[in-house]
């Protein structure tokens, strides 16, 4: 084993050993929830997933966006399969290791060049549309800044991977044709072969060095990919999975049951003994501590495409709500509260009104729109809701209109001021 | 038609009867001017079709849902428990509403508090009462006609109701005229989440007038509706809008179908 070899060795480490940890501080963030209940219908979930997190399900409702998604998505998976042996030649010092597999490498190799070209091209097209073509979508507040860089950073990394690995290729192949001994011939490059003509005039050391170069970029971009997930919204490639495999089965009009208040209820319409010995939690959220889980893990999941906005009715009527900065705001202040050294100001910050405001909840309508867009089943609806119980049980902080509706409810059982008695005057009006 | 006589659960309990299904009437079709004209249109149906119907009457309170999505959870299943108390004591085992909101809130939401019953939307009662030939419809006042539909959030994307409307849509011989979005991607007509009952919060629009310009785009001058705050609000865009347009639901465009 040579010092490259060792070298090898000590970054693959050092790349797995920092993903490692961003799964650990990922894993923290996200249990820094509330449990959710007992998990039912495994089979159901699991073919759930399958369709929309495998599958992309709801990704081709958009069959030019639904095609390219998949041709990326495909490509990043497909190429990765030549990591394995990109990892062997590493630690053993070998190269293509796996050519003994003969036509089948050849296949696996041509089809991984015409991946990786396509990827490039689907690339492109995703940063014309998201710079080029005014797409609403792309363009509202909540994108500004890091967001918007962060999708670009995306697209850019992707395609210089791509470009690596052909120049590698490219490279490869220009030295097994000049029969190199190190570079014996094998695998089918239909794309990198059209630039071998660049590399006529290239002394062999120049190749060489070229070859070796794209090799180790290639695989360290690779690594240092996997460790920028954690501080991207690219983590929706890992996360859309168990997204999905949790999602609501249940119709989506059924909001979740509180049983603590329904324990309170019990008591007051003296169906049930008051529990004593239970302990008063409060009631909806102020903060992200105050959601389940499932729910900041839906908000480290969120790709912040922002088809939940595009269909959202308050949005589109120019109120504040967007539900996509709900989401990204929920993991913004999860982000905060796993780091223990920022200021205390911003450590005492609340979810409420710190970064989503009131006017911001109060203008949805529950319409669902924003889950139904959601290709992988993310629900800020769930948390619009959760906060408007705090602002109503823990604050009774209402809007005044709300506040005359609920006592009406109270007081004569409609939300409107209308009489009992007179419930059943349609029959003769 | 003859004078309607609408029987309560109480009169039928000491009568000893046990109706086939429970009509939950809701707080706008007992109220609201606008939803008690389909109340009574959906209550002749019935008798039409001869259902053995009665309501709660008096008995009758808000099924919690405004409550409910405003964030008073507690209001909420106050009023959940004590209408499953009613319900449970009545025996009811069937519920039929023409309010998707009352529709999904019993259907979904009171069983984890101890209610559990057949619930179905009017659209789906009539659907099924003209498969089962109790009632039938032979196009008449509506034929050829275009008719655009609204679909509610509560029965749309909510319960994914999107057919048993389009079906009696289609009994009736109109022309149904689909919206730009229609079905799952709807757009809200702007009352739900209990913004029914407040003022919109601050924007460049209000959704029911995004909404009904929708429907002026379909070039139709009648809107068939399938919930009384759609109705509401959609009636309420065409007259800011000033458009002859007229909102109607479903149960009062076979009832008008059916001259009852």
């Amino acid at each position: 084993m040579g010092l490259k070899n060792i070298l090898f060795l000590l970054l693959l480490g050092l790349g797995v050993g920092l993903f490692v940890r961003n799964i650990r501080r990922l894993s923290r963030s996200i249990l820094q929830g509330k449990p959710i209940g007992k998990l039912d219908r495994p089979k159901e979930r699991f073919m759930h997933m399958l369709r929309l997190a495998f599958g992309q399900q709801k990704m081709h409702r958009n069959l030019l966006v639904g095609v390219l998604h998949l041709v990326v998505y495909l490509g990043f998976i497909i190429i990765n399969i030549e990591l394995l042996e990109i990892v062997i030649d590493g630690i053993f010092g070998t190269h293509r290791v796996l050519v003994f597999l003969g036509s089948t490498y050849d296949f696996a190799i041509a089809a991984f060049e015409l991946f990786a070209i396509s990827v490039i091209a689907a690339v492109l097209i995703f940063w014309v549309r998201r710079n080029l073509i005014h797409i609403a979508r792309f363009r509202s507040a909540e994108m500004n800044g890091w967001p918007k860089l962060d999708a670009n950073l995306i697209l850019v990394i992707e395609v210089v991977l791509m470009l690596l690995f052909l120049t590698m290729n490219a490279a490869d192949y220009a030295l097994q044709i000049r029969e190199e001994p190190h570079y014996l011939r094998a695998g089918l490059f239909p794309v990198s072969a059209t630039l071998i003509p660049l590399f006529d005039s290239w002394p062999t050391a120049n190749l060489i060095l070229l070859e070796r170069s794209a090799w180790w970029a290639h695989i360290l971009g690779i690594l240092g990919f996997l460790n920028y997930l954690y501080y991207s919204k690219h983590l929706h490639i890992l996360l859309a999975f168990p997204n999905t495999f949790y999602a609501q089965l249940t119709p989506k009009g059924q909001f979740a049951s509180n049983e603590v208040v329904t324990r309170e209820v019990k008591a007051m319409l003296s169906m049930q003994e008051p529990d004593a010995t239970q302990e008063i939690e409060r009631f909806g959220a102020k903060d992200v501590t105050d959601l389940t889980w499932l729910q900041l893990m839906n908000a480290y999941s969120c790709t912040e495409c922002g088809r939940c906005t595009a269909a959202c009715p308050a949005n589109q009527t120019g109120k504040l709500l967007s539900p996509r900065k709900i989401m990204m705001d929920t993991r913004d202040r999860a982000e905060i509260l796993t780091r223990p050294n920022l200021e205390t100001a911003t450590q005492e910050a609340t979810l409420l009104d710190h970064h989503i405001s009131r006017e911001e909840l109060w203008a949805c309508t529950s319409c669902n729109a924003c889950v139904e867009a959601c290709p992988i089943e993310i629900n800020p609806l769930s948390i619009i809701m959760k906060m408007r119980e705090y602002i109503v049980m823990e604050e009774a902080a209402a809007p005044a209109d709300l506040n005359t509706m609920m006592s009406n409810i109270e007081n004569n059982g409609a939300p409107w001021a209308f009489n009992a008695q007179d419930r059943m005057n349609w029959v003769n009006e | 038609m003859a004078d309607l006589h609408i029987r309560t659960m109480a009169e039928c309990l000491s009568t000893e009867e046990v109706p086939e299904v429970l009509f939950w009437v809701g707080c706008a079709g007992s109220f609201d001017d606008r939803a008690k004209k389909v109340t009574k249109a959906f209550a002749k149906l019935l008798v039409n079709a001869k259902v053995s119907f009665a309501v709660l009457g008096q008995e009758e309170s808000c099924s919690g849902d405004p409550a409910k999505r405003s964030g008073n959870e507690f209001l909420f299943q106050m009023q959940a428990l004590s209408n499953i108390e009613v319900l449970n004591g009545y025996g009811v085992k069937s519920i039929v509403t023409t309010c998707p909101h009352c529709f999904n809130t019993l259907k979904n939401e009171y069983p984890a508090l101890g209610g559990t019953y057949q619930v179905l939307h009017h659209t789906e009662f009539l659907k099924q009462l003209i498969e089962e030939g109790r009632l039938t419809l032979n196009g008449g006042t509506f034929k050829g006609k275009r008719i655009t539909y609204h679909d509610p959030c509560y029965l749309g994307r909510a319960n994914e109701i999107y057919e048993a409307p389009r079906a009696l849509i289609e009994k009736l011989d109109a022309e149904l005229v689909e919206m730009r979005r229609c079905k799952k991607d709807a757009l809200c007509c702007g009352a739900g989440g209990a913004q029914m009952f407040k003022e919109p919060e601050k924007g460049n629009k209000d959704i029911n007038i995004a909404r009904s310009e929708e429907v002026l785009e379909t070039q139709t001058d009648l809107v068939a509706a399938a919930c009384p705050f759609c109705s509401t609000m959609l009636n309420d865009g065409m007259t800011q809008k000033g458009a002859a347009v007229s909102v109607k639901d479903i149960a009062q465009l076979i009832a008008e179908a059916k001259d009852l």
